[in-house]
């Protein structure tokens, strides 16, 4: 650390970087190994859901849990709420 | 028996191609018999990296297609005896490799008793980075400790999980190291780059070697001489490390703190 960088207060950004990483990787290492067609399956159901609710595409989450013997495709969609009166 | 590596990453501008070269001499200054591939077939750069571009005469897909014998397209190399090359091909033909002719290279150089091939990937994750790995007995994965390079990274350690023979034959998949490049302490330090640990963390995987950022990295491609032949270089012992830890010696990691700087450096340095 030199003098001068103690006067620049910077955040630090690998930390950042980190964080995000985690974040992405876990995300994306759950949806491998699944079947491939589950994003298009994904991208289809946003665009049924979309023609009744306007929802987010963010809030359709599709995961594929696989337990003893069987595999459960979950879905979960939130919907955006009514906007008051 | 011979051991197949697959130098691979990814993103593209990491490293893959000076790494493959360096490991590549580093194991035959241990005597040992190397093949390293160039499996970017229409962006051939390993020859310039090898310093052997004015003996390219055959190439990978002129074996494939049986224009030649291997040992005609195979470049000796003038420095290191046991080390030879197989340069990439420039066509466009993006089919040119084929995953039969590729193993049937493969085989001829196991039948020839190679100690190891170097499979350098090109970037991205298509056919000719597929088949860099497919038949691999052992990855080396080139990251820079930056993020989209950590990603792709991961991407890349999926597809060794399930695109590549010994995945689909059980054969207890492909063993993985990580390798880092273009690592700067100071900015590690300084906690505007990612760490070794942070890396190693994210991606869950076993670190063969950490390469500082240096001058001597560009210095070599330029002369064509593979940088872990620059004795004096940072660059150099990082690689050497790195080729024992592939032969199992147990060496710690180094050049992963800040070089030691003056007194004014320190003052007035950013």
């Amino acid at each position: 650390m030199g003098l001068l960088s103690l006067f620049r207060s910077k955040p630090n950004s690998a930390s950042i970087a980190k964080e995000r990483l985690r974040i992405i990787v876990a995300q994306e290492r759950g949806g491998r190994g699944g079947p491939d067609y589950l994003p298009l399956l994904r991208r289809e159901l946003l665009q049924v859901i979309h023609k009744y609710v306007n929802v987010d595409p963010e809030a359709v989450q599709i995961n594929l849990e696989r337990e003893a013997g069987h595999e459960v495709l979950e879905l979960s969609v939130a919907l955006p709420q009514k906007p008051p009166g | 028996m011979t051991e197949i590596i697959v130098v691979t990453s990814g993103k593209g501008g990491v490293g893959k191609t000076t790494t493959s070269a360096s490991m590549a001499c580093g194991l035959a200054r241990r005597g040992k018999r190397v093949a390293v591939i160039d499996f970017d077939i229409g962006l051939r750069n390993l020859d310039l990296i090898m310093g052997c571009e004015r003996r390219v005469v055959y190439d990978f897909v002129n074996v494939i297609n049986g224009d030649c014998t291997l040992k005609q397209a195979l470049i000796k190399d003038k420095r290191l005896e046991t080390l030879h090359v197989l340069a990439a091909s420039q066509t466009r033909d993006k089919d040119a490799l084929t995953e039969d002719g590729v193993r049937r290279v493969l085989d001829e150089l196991i039948a020839d008793a190679f100690d190891y091939i170097i499979c350098d990937s090109p970037a991205g994750i298509e056919k000719g980075a597929h088949l860099a790995m497919y038949f691999a007995d052992r990855a080396v994965v080139v990251v820079n400790p930056e993020i989209s390079s950590v990603r792709d990274s991961d991407r890349i350690l999926g597809l060794l999980a399930s695109k590549t023979h010994r995945s689909a034959n059980g054969n207890g998949g492909v063993k993985e190291h990580l390798l880092l490049t273009r690592y700067n302490p100071r900015r590690v330090a300084n906690g505007e780059m990612l760490s070794v640990e942070d890396v190693k963390e994210i991606l869950g995987l076993d670190v063969i070697g950490v390469v500082p950022e240096s001058p001597d990295v560009l210095a070599a491609s330029n002369a064509g001489v593979p940088v872990i032949l620059s004795d004096t270089s940072d660059a150099a012992a990082a690689y050497q490390d790195a080729v024992a830890r592939l032969l199992g010696e147990e060496l710690p990691l180094r050049f992963l703190d800040e070089p030691k700087r003056g007194f004014f450096a320190r003052m007035f340095g950013g």
